[in-house]
């Protein structure tokens, strides 16, 4: 029994010895390993920080490219719908802009004054009656009162330039009053 | 001396072939020599060209007396007849039987034969004889020279004998029917003429599909001076007949240069903002006229060819385009719509006073003043349609010569008998002949693409 009891005591003094030995404050490796602990948490911390930073910035530089990608490609499409609406066109020996068209050329126009580095050049056209000479005349002056009316909805002059084909590139050929109509016709070609 | 040229022409246009995007060549093309005469053989004159004999044995480079007779026919003046109306076949004039031509109501033949005359020469001699006046005097008219009576031989129009080589057979047929026509019009032949033109093929199928080209007045020895990818325009000769001038749009915009036709070699004239349109040689040769928009709208000028310094002609808010010079030089009539709707007028160069010459019709453009200043050709619109007409200058008095379709570009002969035309025929634009007189008409028609555009030239020689 005793035997029993003094290992017993035996076993807790040397618990209790443990425990003074704990009492008794960390070792050097204890703290070196305590410091390192907090620095290694400090510097996961300002990494953590210093990531997020960055992917802050990142998601907001992303979001500016998506959105300069989303103006451009609504540019793209803008300019896309405008190329397949990029013809008028005129009576007989007349350069008025008919009132069918102001719409159109009013589109061109908001797109022309929202994007002042695109140029466009304005195409005039006319039908093979009259001479060659003369319809290159009649063609400028089909070009120049489109360039009038985009500068009129605020286009920058330095945007257009105009050329006069006249009867040289017909659209339809033939002498039909089809023909006629879909030849008289200015063109706002985007380059 | 013309045929020379020719050939260096060709050899020089070979060695500048690399220009820009544009290619030059001497493509000897499909000629537009199948002429199709309308209208008016009831007012020419018959003639019998009888087929000139060969006394050599090898084949002969040229059928002579069968440009011979083409020539005369496409004049207008003339009615060959074919060779089965032919009473004989007489080679000189001492084998012509007079009575049996004159029984046919033939009253001119022509006779000629040809020789060897050495290598590569032929000796052509030919006789234009009046059977009538052969009838009377039976071919032995004698007259007084110097006291003594000499036969004279007046029933013999005209008669030639020269060596030629064997590339000068069209070139001489062309020049014996010069002289045929000149024995028997009085009025200078137009058969050593050459016509510009613009050729447009297919824009869909053709890399460069605008073309311009020459050839003789009769289409044959077609040449392209120049192919391009943007249009060409309004080609016009140099009063010398070397150069072009014309209107290009290779670099997307209208700008105007001249070209010698011989060397190839061409010179920008203007690379003005705007219209650069209408080239129109003075008839000096010193000046152009032309049209430039550059101060806001057309407007003519006149540049100095030697100090490039232009003069502005015209001032007005309306278009005014179409130069074209009298034949005095001291005036331009052109087309202009302030009055409206066009119309033709002329301004004279040193005052600068202008005045409409124009009033029959909805409207009158591309106007020229015949070589001796008797006439107007305009294109005429009078109903909505657009015909070559003739206005004499002296009463105004207006003559509708065409009634083809959509008819444009008209251009006169050195010698005033023809006027050579744009027009459609059949969807397709053509060129077309008619006469000053508006009684005979023929359309050349267009084998491959559109022809435009015709600019006759000067006298070559």
């Amino acid at each position: 029994m005793l035997t029993n009891n003094k290992f017993r005591t035996l076993i807790l003094a040397a618990a209790a010895t443990s425990l003074m030995a704990c009492q008794s404050g960390p070792s050097e490796e204890e703290i070196a390993a305590e410091k390192n602990r907090e620095a290694e948490a400090a510097a996961a911390a300002a990494q953590a920080e210093q990531d997020r930073i960055a992917a802050e910035r990142q998601r907001v530089q992303k979001a500016a490219a998506d959105k300069l990608a989303a103006a451009k490609q609504m540019m793209e499409n803008e300019k896309q719908s405008l190329v397949s609406m990029q013809t008028v066109y005129f009576d007989f020996d007349r350069s008025t802009i008919k009132p069918e068209f102001q719409s159109v050329l009013d589109k061109h126009a908001a797109f022309l004054v929202k994007n002042p580095g695109q140029n466009v050049v304005i195409e005039g056209h006319t039908d093979s009656r009259g001479t060659p000479e003369y319809n290159i005349a009649l063609g400028e002056r089909r070009a120049n009162s489109v360039r009038t009316y985009l500068t009129n909805a605020g286009v920058s002059g330095s945007q257009i330039s105009v050329v006069s084909y006249g009867e040289e590139k017909l659209a339809v050929m033939g002498t039909s009053d089809y023909a006629m109509a879909q030849n008289r016709r200015g063109v706002v070609v985007y380059n | 001396m013309l045929k020379n040229l020719f050939r260096q022409c060709s050899l020089t246009i070979g060695a500048a072939a690399a220009v820009l995007i544009l290619s030059m060549s001497v493509a000897k093309a499909q000629s537009i020599n199948e002429i199709v005469i309308t209208d008016g053989m009831n007012n020419a004159r018959p003639i019998a060209i009888v087929p000139f004999s060969w006394s050599g044995d090898t084949v002969l480079p040229e059928n002579l007396s069968d440009v011979i007779m083409s020539n005369l026919r496409r004049s207008g003046k003339f009615s060959p007849i074919g060779l089965s109306d032919m009473p004989q076949f007489p080679t000189r004039d001492d084998e012509v039987e007079y009575a049996a031509w004159a029984a046919k109501g033939i009253d001119t033949v022509v006779v000629g034969s040809i020789e060897p005359a050495g290598r590569d020469q032929y000796r052509v001699s030919f006789s234009l004889v009046d059977v009538l006046r052969a009838q009377i005097t039976g071919g032995e008219s004698k007259s007084l020279v110097n006291g003594q009576l000499v036969l004279s031989n007046d029933h013999i129009i005209a008669d030639r004998e020269k060596i030629i080589n064997s590339g000068d057979f069209r070139q001489y047929a062309h020049i014996i029917s010069d002289i045929v026509y000149e024995s028997l019009t009085g009025e200078k032949g137009a058969f050593l003429t050459r016509i510009a033109y613009i050729v447009v093929r297919d824009r869909d199928t053709n890399p460069l599909p605008f073309q311009l080209a020459i050839s003789d007045y009769d289409g044959a020895n077609e040449t392209r001076l120049l192919s391009s990818p943007e249009p060409l325009m309004s080609p016009n000769w140099s009063p010398d007949g070397n150069k072009l001038a014309y209107v290009s749009f290779e670099e997307k915009r209208s700008q105007i240069f001249i070209q010698d036709i011989y060397t190839t070699e061409r010179t920008r004239i203007t690379d003005y903002p705007g219209i650069n349109s209408s080239p129109r040689f003075s008839p000096d040769g010193k000046k152009l006229a032309m049209v430039l928009s550059k101060d806001g709208n057309p407007e003519l000028y006149v540049m100095d060819l030697a100090t490039k310094r232009l003069e502005r002609i015209t001032r007005n808010r309306a278009i005014d385009t179409e130069p074209n010079w009298s034949p005095d030089g001291k005036s331009l009539i052109f087309t202009s719509e302030r009055g409206g709707k066009p119309q033709i007028y002329q301004v004279d160069l040193a005052t600068k006073r202008t005045q409409r010459v124009t009033f029959d019709g909805e409207m009158n453009l591309g106007a020229s003043i015949s070589p001796d200043n008797s006439h107007l050709i305009v294109v005429n619109r009078t109903q909505g349609d657009y015909h070559i007409a003739r206005q004499h200058r002296a009463s105004g008095d207006m003559f509708v010569l065409t009634k083809t379709y959509l008819d444009e570009s008209p251009s006169i002969a050195p010698n005033g008998s023809m006027i050579i035309y744009s027009t459609m025929h059949e969807g397709k634009q053509v060129l077309a002949l008619v006469s000053l007189d508006g009684r005979f008409k023929a359309r050349l028609p267009a084998v491959d693409g559109q022809i435009k555009s015709p600019s006759w030239s000067p006298f070559l020689l």
